[in-house]
C-alpha cells in the first residue's frame, strides 16, 4: 500500500470514528439513565409515572407532578408563542428587506441571551409585575375569578404570588419565539412566488394568501417548527427553575406554583442519594424520552421540506 | 385536483375580508414590536441593574461569602474561561472531523444520513440531561466534582452544533476545488484539510465562535459537574470550579441580600455582553466578507 492511500484510509477512519461518537453518545444517554434509574423502576414500576407522592423521608416518589407541570408550562408557552411567531414571520417575510433584516436579527439575538439571564429577569422583574399588576388585574378588576369554570382554572385555592406555571410559560414563550420564528420565516420564503402571485391575482387579501396558500404549502415545515419549539420548551431548566415556585404539587390552576421535570432535577439532585437519586434519574429518563420523541418528529417534518427550503441535508 | 362546484363556495363580503386582513396586519406589527421590545427590556434591565455593581475591584477580586468585603467575580470569570476553552479543545477537533465525514465521505450513504439525524436530534435534547450523564461518568467514578467534568459536559453540547455547521459550510465548497486538488495528485486527506477546509475557513470559524458563545451561558449542565466554589480555579481537574452561570444562579436564588443580587446582575451583565459581542461580531464580520467574495 503506498503512503497516500494509507493516510487516506486512516483519515477516513478517524473521521468516521468521530462521527460515530454522536450516535454512541446518544445511545449511552439512554443506557446510563436507564441503568441508574433501575432501582426506582423496580421499586415503583410504571406506577411511578402516575403517582403524585414525593416524600424523601418515607421513601415514596412519584413523577406525576413534574410531568404534568412540564406539559402545562410547555402548553402555555406554545399557546402564546405560536401565534406570535406565525404573524411575526409573516410580517418579516413581507417587510422591506432592510427593515426585515434588522428586525430578524434583533429577534435572533433573543435566542443568544443565556437562559440564566431570562431566569433572573423573570425572578426580579416579571414575577413582581405579575404579582402586583397582571394577576390582580385579571382576577379582581376583570373579576375572572368569579367566572364558574375559568376562574377555577386560573386561580387555585392557594391564590397567586407571581410565581408559577403562568409566569414560567410566558418566559418560555419568549425563549422559543426566535427559534420558531426563524423556521417559519424559512418556510414562508420557500413558497414559490408564482403561487402567491396567483393568489393575489384572483383577488386574495394578504391574510387569505398567507392562510390558504403559504400555510398549506409549507404545513410540514411549520409542523417541524412547532416541534422544535416544543422540544426547547420541554427541557429548559434555568428560566423555569427561577419562577416556577418549586412546589411538588399537581397543577390545579394556571397561577399555582409547581415544578417541572428539569426544575425538580436541578433542585434536588445535589442533595439526593439512594432511592431518591434513582427516582431523579428515572425522571431524567422520562424527560429524555419525551424530548427525543419530539425531536424525531421535528426532524422528520423538517427533513420532508428541507430540499424545498434550499437547505443542504 | 378536484374542482369545487361554484355554488358551494361561501360568499364572504369584502368588508369582512378586508377587516380580517387589517386585523392580522396590526397583530403582526404588534407581535414583532413585542418581541423586539422584550429583548430591549431584558437588555435594559440587565444593564441598568448590573452597571452599579461593576468596578475594578468587582472584576479583579475572587468571590467571597456574604459580608466579607472586596468580593468580586474574577475567579468565576477565569473559571468560565477555563471550562469553555477546555470544552472547545475537546470538542472542536473531533466535531470538525465528524463534520468532514458527513460532508466528504457520507453525503449519500445511509450511515451518514443516520448520523446527521442523530446530530440534529441531539442539538434539541435538554442540556440538563447532559449534566446528569457527565455526572455519572465523571463525577461518580472519580469521586469529586471538577471543572473538567463541566468542560466535558459543555463539549458534548458543542459537538453536534459544530458538526452540523462544519458539514453545511464544507458542502458549500464547489466540487471543482476538490477535483483540482485530487488532479494535482494530493491525497484525499490533504485536499480536504488544505483546500476544502481553508476555503470554508470563515464559515467554520463562525460556527465555532457561535457555539462557544452558546455554551458559555449554559447553566444546567454545570450544576452537577463544575458546581461552584469561592476559590480561584487552580484545581481545575479535582475540585469544584467557580463559573459565571452558577454564580449568577447562586446569588440570585440562594441569597436574600440586596448586595448579592446586585453582584448577580453585574455578573449577568458581563456574561451577556460577552455573548452578545461574539454574536454580533461574527454576524457582521463574516457576513461582510461573505458578500465581498
Amino acid at each position: 500500500m503506498n503512503p497516500p492511500k494509507a493516510t487516506d484510509s486512516f483519515f477516513k477512519t478517524f473521521c468516521l470514528a468521530c462521527a460515530c461518537l454522536i450516535g454512541l453518545l446518544m445511545l449511552s444517554f439512554f443506557v446510563q439513565l436507564f441503568v441508574n434509574s433501575s432501582e426506582a423502576w423496580r421499586e415503583f414500576g410504571l406506577g411511578f409515572l402516575f403517582s403524585s407522592e414525593w416524600d424523601p423521608v418515607a421513601g415514596k416518589f412519584g413523577a406525576f407532578p413534574s410531568i404534568a407541570g412540564t406539559l402545562l408550562t410547555t402548553a402555555i408557552a406554545l399557546a402564546v408563542a405560536l401565534p406570535l411567531a406565525f404573524v411575526s414571520a409573516l410580517y418579516l417575510t413581507d417587510a422591506p428587506p432592510a427593515i426585515g433584516r434588522v428586525l430578524s436579527q434583533a429577534i435572533d439575538l433573543l435566542a443568544a441571551i443565556p437562559s440564566v439571564i431570562y431566569g433572573m429577569w423573570g425572578l426580579f422583574v416579571l414575577a413582581p409585575l405579575m404579582q402586583n399588576h397582571v394577576q390582580p388585574f385579571l382576577t379582581e378588576t376583570l373579576n375572572l375569578q368569579a367566572v364558574p369554570v375559568l376562574g377555577g382554572l386560573l386561580v387555585g385555592e392557594h391564590g397567586f404570588n407571581g410565581f408559577g406555571f403562568f409566569t414560567a410559560g410566558l418566559i418560555l414563550a419568549l425563549m422559543i419565539l426566535p427559534y420558531v420564528c426563524a423556521i417559519m420565516r424559512d418556510v414562508f420564503k420557500m413558497t414559490p412566488a408564482v403561487l402567491r402571485e396567483s393568489a393575489y391575482g384572483i383577488g386574495c387579501t394578504k391574510w387569505e394568501c398567507a392562510k390558504d396558500v403559504v400555510m398549506k404549502y409549507g404545513i410540514r415545515g411549520l409542523l417541524g417548527g412547532v416541534f422544535v419549539g416544543l422540544g426547547r420548551a420541554l427541557g429548559e431548566t434555568m428560566a423555569v427553575l427561577f419562577v416556577i415556585g418549586n412546589i411538588m404539587d399537581v397543577p390545579a390552576a394556571l397561577f399555582d406554583s409547581g415544578t417541572t421535570i428539569a426544575a425538580t432535577l436541578a433542585n434536588n439532585f445535589a442533595e439526593a442519594d439512594g432511592l431518591q437519586r434513582s427516582a431523579l434519574f428515572a425522571l431524567g429518563l422520562v424527560l429524555l424520552v419525551m424530548a427525543f420523541g419530539i425531536q424525531v418528529f421535528a426532524q422528520y417534518y423538517l427533513h420532508l421540506t428541507s430540499s424545498k427550503r434550499g437547505e443542504r441535508s | 385536483m378536484n374542482t369545487i362546484p361554484l355554488n358551494t363556495v361561501r360568499r364572504r363580503p369584502l368588508f369582512f375580508r378586508k377587516t380580517a386582513d387589517f386585523g392580522v396586519r396590526v397583530f403582526s406589527v404588534f407581535a414583532v414590536t413585542l418581541a423586539v421590545a422584550a429583548m430591549a427590556w431584558i437588555l435594559f434591565t440587565v444593564v441598568s441593574r448590573g452597571v452599579p455593581a461593576i468596578d475594578w475591584g468587582f472584576l479583579s477580586n475572587p468571590s467571597k461569602p456574604y459580608g466579607v468585603p472586596d468580593s468580586g467575580i474574577a475567579n468565576a470569570l477565569l473559571g468560565t474561561l477555563f471550562i469553555t476553552l477546555c470544552a472547545a479543545a475537546l470538542a472542536v477537533p473531533l466535531a470538525v472531523a465528524a463534520g468532514i465525514y458527513l460532508s466528504e465521505f457520507g453525503r449519500k450513504s445511509k450511515l451518514g444520513a443516520m448520523l446527521r439525524f442523530s446530530a440534529n436530534v441531539m442539538m434539541g435534547l435538554p442540556s440538563i440531561i447532559v449534566g446528569l450523564f457527565v455526572y455519572t461518568i465523571l463525577v461518580v467514578t472519580t469521586g469529586h466534582f471538577s471543572g473538567f467534568a463541566g468542560a466535558v459536559a459543555l463539549a458534548i453540547i458543542m459537538f453536534p452544533l459544530i458538526m452540523r455547521t462544519t458539514e453545511d459550510m464544507l458542502a458549500m465548497v464547489p466540487d471543482a476545488l476538490r477535483e483540482s486538488g485530487l488532479a494535482l495528485g494530493m491525497s484525499r486527506a490533504r485536499t480536504t484539510l488544505c483546500i476544502v477546509c481553508r476555503a470554508a475557513k470563515n464559515g467554520l470559524l463562525t460556527g465555532i465562535l457561535l457555539s462557544l458563545a452558546r455554551v458559555s451561558g449554559e447553566t444546567a449542565p454545570l450544576l452537577f459537574t463544575a458546581m461552584f466554589a469561592d476559590a480561584w480555579p487552580d484545581r481545575f481537574f479535582s475540585e469544584p470550579t467557580a463559573n459565571m452561570p452558577v454564580l449568577i444562579t447562586e446569588y440570585a436564588t440562594n441569597s436574600p441580600f440586596e448586595e448579592m443580587h446586585t453582584a448577580g446582575w453585574g455578573a449577568a451583565l458581563v456574561i451577556m455582553l460577552a455573548v452578545l459581542a461574539v454574536n454580533i461580531f461574527t454576524r457582521i464580520a463574516f457576513r461582510e466578507r461573505a458578500r465581498e467574495r
